[in-house]
């Protein structure tokens, strides 16, 4: 169906995949592949289960149903009083700390330090030895133009800043995969610019990303891959070309339009 | 006003000071232990111990300390010496004090009113920064103890000095069983130099300085901590 896609090896591959949250059916039978170094945005509407495919693939939501391969590896489940839930935690947890996701809020830790932030999960899950962290901190902090902030509390930045910080603390783990929830959502829009070009470089670098995004130029700019969900099924998909230019389904014409 | 006396029970009033940050100290470090997951499994279920930490505070937060003391003391105290395996064990010669019977009443107060407190300073710390510790694959116990526990101290600090200043001055409740703290050394001053309001005063002028130093402590804590936004 994509025959897209910048390598032949598998990043995070979701199939057939449902989510409901008591009787509210949000994902009706997703199914995603992006593979090593494929840069993938979702679009669609708010409501339409963005957020929730995507918490989906760190397991931060669980599934109700489907399939979910991360670097190859499935993940195995298993029912415990009727509810899904992972067979091995230690896999869950493995799997995870290989995906960097960044959120729309951020959510830096906030009694920590910018380069406390970053040090942490390679220091703590990872099991780096500090000093080799701290280099490695520095050197991503460099990277997001960040070293002036490093001893900074996230209180004291600006949103742009922290979501940079937000950032670097998902690049610090040398992530398979990193994963975007709306990184620009929360940003006034003078901020915008500076987190989208740190998205770009990473983009450039060939590191491999999904990505939710409402900034449906960029979307088309960054991308190999564009979802368009619509109320919890895939309604779109393909090359930015296909999904921008080309498109089939109406709401999806009418959804992008704006960048026409 | 006559002082004369101080130099007299100086030494008396030095046992007394060490009893009462014996039994403060004591009963804070064992009450907070305590506190700790009394407040974390409201927050985090199971249900059933939730509900049973909740009515453990509601109860000790809903009974006067002077009461507890007593019951503690006089029920417990009473109850001990009719058990052989008790006078027989070495611990019997510590639970002939009442010293032990403060220590506990005053941990439970602290377990008691801190597990509220700390109830509160665990929802307090906003669902996304776990959800990154979670997102980052780390396990429950690093979550609880990187993230959670000290966002959860930082966001009561505060509160938790304003509390330790009150548990401070409920400690003179403890002379109410025999305890010789400071308080419990003034009153013999009073009773045996007919003396009314200096021993007050002095002992008055010791808790002020114990409480400027609590307040001092966390301020210094507080600001070696970030304020969080
Ligand atoms: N934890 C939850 N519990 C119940 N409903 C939820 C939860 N998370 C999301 N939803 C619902 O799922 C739907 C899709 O949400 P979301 O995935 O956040 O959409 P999007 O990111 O595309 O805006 C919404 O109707 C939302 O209210
Ligand atoms: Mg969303």
């Amino acid at each position: 169906m994509i025959d897209l896609h910048r390598s032949g090896k598998e990043a995070v591959v979701i199939e057939n995949l449902h989510k409901q949250f008591d009787d509210l059916k949000v994902l009706k039978g997703v199914s995603l592949h992006a593979n090593e170094g494929d840069v993938l945005s979702i679009i669609g509407a708010s409501g339409s289960g963005k957020s929730t495919l995507l918490r989906c693939i760190n397991l931060l939501e669980m599934p109700t149903s489907g399939d979910l391969r991360v670097g190859g590896e499935q993940i195995e489940f298993t029912e415990k009083r009727g509810v899904r839930v992972p067979k091995h935690m230690r896999q869950v947890e493995k799997m995870r700390s290989r995906l960097g996701m960044v959120f729309q809020n951020f959510n830096l830790w906030a009694h920590m330090t910018v380069l406390q932030n970053v040090m942490e999960v390679p220091v703590h899950v990872l099991k780096v030895p500090k000093a080799e962290a701290r280099e490695r901190a520095e050197a991503v902090l460099e990277r997001v133009g960040l070293s002036d902030k490093r001893d900074q509390y996230p209180a004291y930045l600006s949103g742009g800043q922290q979501q940079r910080a937000a950032i670097a603390r998902a690049l610090a783990i040398e992530p398979r995969v990193m994963l975007f929830d709306e990184p620009t959502s929360a940003l006034d829009p003078e901020l915008v610019g500076e987190v989208l070009k740190v998205i770009q470089d990473l983009a450039n670098e060939g590191r491999t990303m999904i990505l939710v995004t409402h900034e449906m130029k960029f979307a088309r700019d960054v991308s190999n891959q564009v979802l368009f969900l619509h109320k919890g099924l895939v309604e779109e998909e393909g090359t930015p070309q296909q999904v921008f230019y080309e498109t089939k389904s109406e709401r999806c014409k009418a959804f992008v339009s704006s960048i026409h | 006003m006559r002082w004369d006396w101080i130099p007299t029970y100086w030494p008396d009033f030095v046992d007394g000071l060490i009893i009462t940050l014996q039994l403060l100290s004591m009963s804070i470090i064992i009450g907070m232990f305590f506190a700790i997951p009394i407040g974390l499994v409201q927050v985090t279920g199971p249900r059933w111990l939730g509900r049973i930490a909740q009515g453990f505070c509601t109860v000790v937060r809903g009974t006067p300390l002077l009461i507890q003391l007593w019951l503690l003391y006089y029920g417990l105290g009473s109850l001990f010496p009719s058990m052989p395996w008790i006078r027989e064990s070495w611990m019997w010669p510590y639970l002939r004090d009442a010293f032990p019977y403060a220590l506990l009443a005053f941990s439970i107060s602290v377990a008691g009113y801190e597990g509220e407190v700390m109830r509160g300073a665990f929802k307090s710390v906003p669902k996304g920064e776990l959800e990154a510790a979670r997102s980052f694959g780390m396990s429950r116990f690093t979550i609880l103890r990187r993230i959670w526990l000290p966002r959860a101290f930082q966001n009561v600090l505060p509160t938790l000095a304003g509390e330790f200043v009150l548990t401070l001055k409920a400690t003179p409740l403890a002379a109410t069983i025999t305890v010789f703290d400071v308080y419990g050394v003034g009153t013999m001053v009073r009773q045996e130099t007919y003396r009314i309001y200096e021993p007050l005063l002095f002992i008055a002028g010791i808790y002020i300085v114990l409480t400027g130093i609590i307040v001092l402590f966390f301020r210094w804590l507080e600001n070696r901590v970030p304020r969080a936004v």
